[in-house]
C-alpha cells in the first residue's frame, strides 16, 4: 500500500464502503457509455431512487436478520398482503366512515401497514425463536401463506385507485420541491458537521487518539459536497413543460414564459433517508442492535452475558416486518393501485442487496450503508440492462451471476484483512 | 464462625439418565480460592453452570451471606455479584474489547444510546491494572491472541465489582508469563476478599493457588480438604479412585 492506503488510513475510511462505491461508479457509468449518455441523467438517476426505495428500506432488516444468522424469505408476500389490506382499508372501508379524500385515511392506513408488518413478523419471530423451528422453515411456510391471504383476502383482483394523498407517499407524484429540497440538505450537512465535531470533542475527552485536523476537514467536505451534489442532480430533473401547462390551466392561468419546476427530493426517497439513519443508529449505538451483532457472533457468549435471545430473535422479525409495512405503502403508492403480485420475488432482491453490501449469511457482520448501496447496486443493474436492451432472460442470467461474484470478492477481500 | 460468601446446598441435576450432579454440597469463604478437580464429565463444569445461571438445577439450595437465593438465568446471577470466566471465554468475536467487557450492562448516554467512547475509556482504565501490555482496543477480539482474548474475559468479571468469580480452566489456553499473571490476579483478588471458584486440570498449580479443593468424580463430590492438610499425590488418588485420603482401597 502506497501513499493512497496511507491516505485511507488517515481519514479513517472503510475500504469495503469505498469499494462498493467504486463498483457502483464504474456500473453506472458503463451504462452511461452504453446508452450514449441517458443513463447518468437527472431523469433517469430520479427514476432509479424511486424503484430501489422498497427493496432498500427492507434490505436494512434484511441486515438484522442475516447477521443473527437467520433469513426471512417471507418478506415479499407479507408486501402482498399488506399492499392488500392496506388497499381495502383506503379504498373501501375508511371512505364509507369518514368519507373520501379525507386525510384521516392515509394517517390510518400506514399505521395499519405497519402494525400489521410487526404483528405477522413478531409471530414468525417467535415460532423461530420460542418454537425453535429454524427460520428458513419458517419463512419459507410465510412465502406461502401470506401470498396465499393476499389472493384470498380480495379473491385476486386489483384494487384501485388508492387515496391520493396516500400515493404521494411513492414518488414521483409526490415530491417536495427545489426550495424544500436545498434546505433539506444543508440541515443535512449542518448535523454531519456536527456529529463529526462532537465525536472529536468526545474522544478526546476520553483522551482517545483522533484523525489529524486536515482530515477532520477532508472528510467533513466529502460529505457535505456528496449531500450537495445529490441535491443538485435531483433537483435538476425538471418537470416536464406539458405537466406544468395543465395544472396551470388547472387553475385557470396562464403559463408564464419560461416557467420552469423541478420536482425535488421525493417522499419514498426521503423515507428511505430517515429509515437508513435511524436503523444506523439502531445498529451502532442501541442495546438492542449491540446485542443484536453479539448474538450474531457467538450466541452462547450473549446467552451467558444475559441477554434473552430468544425476545430479541420475537424483536429481529417484527422489526423486519414493520420494515416489510413501511415497503409495502412506499411499493403500492407508487403503483398507486394493490395487486396480489405486489413484492413478488422482493424476498430474493432484498437478500441480494444486503449479500451484497457485505453482510455475512455465517452472521454477526453486515452494515446499513452496505445494504442500502447493495440495493442501489441491484437496481442499476436491471434498470441499466433494460435500458440497453438486454433480453430478459440474460438479465436474470446476469444479475444471478453479479451476485455471486460479489460475495466471493467479498470472501476474498474478508481473507485478506483477517476478518474470517 | 463467620457466614459463608456462598453455599451451594444438595444441588443435583440430570440430563435424561444421567446423572450430571448428585447431591453435591460445596461453600466459599470471602478471600478464599476453592479448588474443583475431577476427571472430564466429573461434573465439575455443570456445577458451576448451575451458580452462574447457564443451567437450572434440579434440587438443592443455593446461600449467598446466608440467605437463599433463587438462581435462573445468567441474568440473575450478576445480580448476586457472581461472575464467571468460561472455558471458552464467552466472548463475540466480532465486536471489540469494550463491547464484549460491557455485553449485557452497556453504559448509555442520558439518551438511552450505548455510549462507545466512555466504554472504551473505562476499559482501558481496567486493562492498565490487568495487562498494561494489551493496546487493541479497537479491534474485533478474533483478532487478537488468546492470552489478549483472556485478558478481555477477566476485565469482564472483575470490573463489575464481583464477590464471587468462577474461573472455568483459566489458565488452558495460555503460555507460561500469561499464567504467571493470571496466578498474581488470583491472589491480588483473593486479597481483596472475593471468593473464587477455580477449575483446573493442573493439580501443582491447584494445590499452590487453593486453600481448599473439592474433589468431583462420577456427578458426586468425593471430598473437600483444605490443602495444607493433603499431598498432591492424595490429591491424584481422588480423582482417580474417588477415595478420600486415609481411606484403604479395598480389592
Amino acid at each position: 500500500m502506497g501513499g493512497l492506503g496511507k491516505l485511507i488510513r488517515t481519514l479513517q475510511l472503510d475500504t469495503r464502503l469505498l469499494g462498493m462505491i467504486g463498483a457502483f461508479l464504474l456500473i453506472a457509468l458503463i451504462f452511461n457509455i452504453a446508452t450514449g449518455g441517458t443513463f447518468l441523467t437527472p431523469r433517469n438517476i430520479f427514476n432509479l431512487t424511486l424503484q430501489t426505495a422498497s427493496v432498500a428500506i427492507m434490505a436494512t432488516g434484511m441486515v438484522f436478520v442475516i447477521v443473527t444468522r437467520n433469513i426471512d424469505l417471507s418478506i415479499g408476500s407479507i408486501v402482498g398482503v399488506i399492499g392488500m389490506v392496506m388497499g381495502l382499508v383506503q379504498a373501501f372501508w375508511l371512505p364509507e366512515i369518514v368519507g373520501f379524500g379525507s386525510p384521516v385515511i392515509i394517517v390510518v392506513t400506514v399505521l395499519v401497514g405497519i402494525g400489521l408488518g410487526v404483528l405477522i413478523g413478531g409471530l414468525q419471530g417467535w415460532m423461530i425463536g420460542y418454537l425453535m423451528i429454524p427460520s428458513f422453515i419458517v419463512t419459507l411456510g410465510g412465502l406461502l401463506i401470506w401470498r396465499g391471504a393476499a389472493w384470498w383476502v380480495t379473491r385476486g383482483t386489483t384494487v384501485s385507485p388508492l387515496d391520493a394523498n396516500f400515493v404521494m407517499l411513492g414518488g414521483a407524484s409526490g415530491t417536495i420541491g427545489v426550495t424544500a429540497s436545498w434546505a433539506l440538505a444543508i440541515v443535512g450537512a449542518l448535523a454531519t458537521v456536527w456529529f463529526l465535531m462532537r465525536s472529536r470533542r468526545q474522544q478526546m475527552a476520553h483522551d482517545i487518539a483522533v484523525k489529524p485536523l486536515w482530515a477532520e476537514y477532508a472528510l467533513a467536505g466529502i460529505l457535505v459536497a456528496a449531500i450537495a451534489g445529490i441535491t443538485a442532480i435531483i433537483n435538476a430533473y425538471q418537470i416536464p413543460t406539458r405537466v406544468l401547462q395543465r395544472r396551470f390551466e388547472r387553475n385557470g392561468l396562464e403559463m408564464p414564459e419560461g416557467y420552469t419546476e423541478a420536482y425535488g427530493f421525493p417522499i419514498s426517497v426521503l423515507i428511505v433517508i430517515a429509515i437508513a439513519i435511524v436503523m444506523t443508529i439502531v445498529a451502532r449505538k442501541t442495546r438492542f442492535g449491540r446485542y443484536v451483532f453479539a448474538m450474531g457472533g457467538n450466541p452462547d457468549a450473549a446467552e451467558l452475558s444475559g441477554i434473552n435471545t430468544k425476545m430479541l430473535t420475537v424483536k429481529v422479525f417484527a422489526l423486519m416486518g414493520g420494515l416489510a409495512g413501511i415497503a409495502a405503502i412506499v411499493a403500492s403508492a407508487r403503483l398507486a393501485s394493490a395487486g396480489n403480485d405486489l413484492g413478488t420475488l422482493d424476498e430474493l432482491r432484498v437478500i441480494a442487496a444486503a449479500v451484497i453490501g457485505g453482510t455475512a449469511l455465517a452472521g454477526g457482520v453486515g452494515t446499513i450503508y452496505g445494504a442500502i448501496l447493495g440495493a442501489f447496486i441491484m437496481q442499476s443493474l436491471v434498470s441499466g440492462m433494460g435500458m440497453v436492451g438486454v433480453d430478459a432472460p440474460f438479465q436474470n442470467i446476469i444479475v444471478g451471476a453479479v451476485l455471486i461474484l460479489a460475495v466471493w470478492v467479498d470472501i476474498l477481500y474478508r481473507r485478506r484483512t483477517g476478518e474470517a | 464462625m463467620t457466614t459463608p460468601l456462598l453455599e451451594m446446598r444438595n444441588i443435583s441435576i440430570h440430563f435424561g439418565g444421567i446423572k450430571a450432579v448428585d447431591d453435591v454440597s460445596i461453600d466459599l469463604m470471602p478471600g478464599e480460592v476453592v479448588g474443583l478437580l475431577g476427571h472430564n464429565g466429573a461434573g465439575k463444569s455443570t456445577l458451576i453452570k448451575i451458580l452462574s445461571g447457564a443451567y437450572k438445577k434440579d434440587s438443592g439450595e443455593i446461600y449467598v451471606d446466608g440467605q437463599k437465593v433463587d438462581i435462573r438465568s445468567p441474568a440473575d446471577a450478576r445480580k448476586y455479584n457472581i461472575e464467571t470466566i468460561y472455558q471458552t471465554l464467552a466472548l463475540s468475536d466480532n465486536l471489540d474489547a469494550a463491547s464484549n467487557l460491557f455485553l449485557g450492562r452497556e453504559i448509555t448516554t442520558r439518551f438511552g444510546l450505548v455510549d462507545d467512547t466512555k466504554m472504551e475509556a473505562e476499559s482501558r482504565k481496567i486493562m492498565a491494572r490487568l495487562n498494561p501490555n494489551f493496546k487493541r482496543f479497537s479491534e474485533p477480539v478474533r483478532s487478537l491472541s488468546g492470552g489478549q482474548r483472556q485478558s478481555v474475559a477477566i476485565a469482564r468479571a472483575v470490573y463489575f465489582n464481583a464477590r464471587i468469580l468462577i474461573m472455568d480452566e483459566p489458565t488452558a489456553a495460555l503460555g507460561v508469563h500469561e499464567t504467571a499473571m493470571v496466578a498474581d490476579l488470583i491472589k491480588e483478588l483473593k486479597a481483596q476478599g472475593l471468593g473464587i471458584f477455580l477449575i483446573s486440570h493442573d493439580t501443582r498449580e491447584m494445590m499452590e493457588l487453593c486453600d481448599r479443593v473439592s474433589v468431583m468424580k462420577n456427578g458426586q463430590l468425593v471430598s473437600t480438604e483444605r490443602v495444607e492438610d493433603v499431598t498432591e499425590d492424595d490429591v491424584l488418588s481422588m480423582i482417580i479412585m474417588g477415595k478420600k485420603p486415609g481411606e484403604t482401597v479395598d480389592a
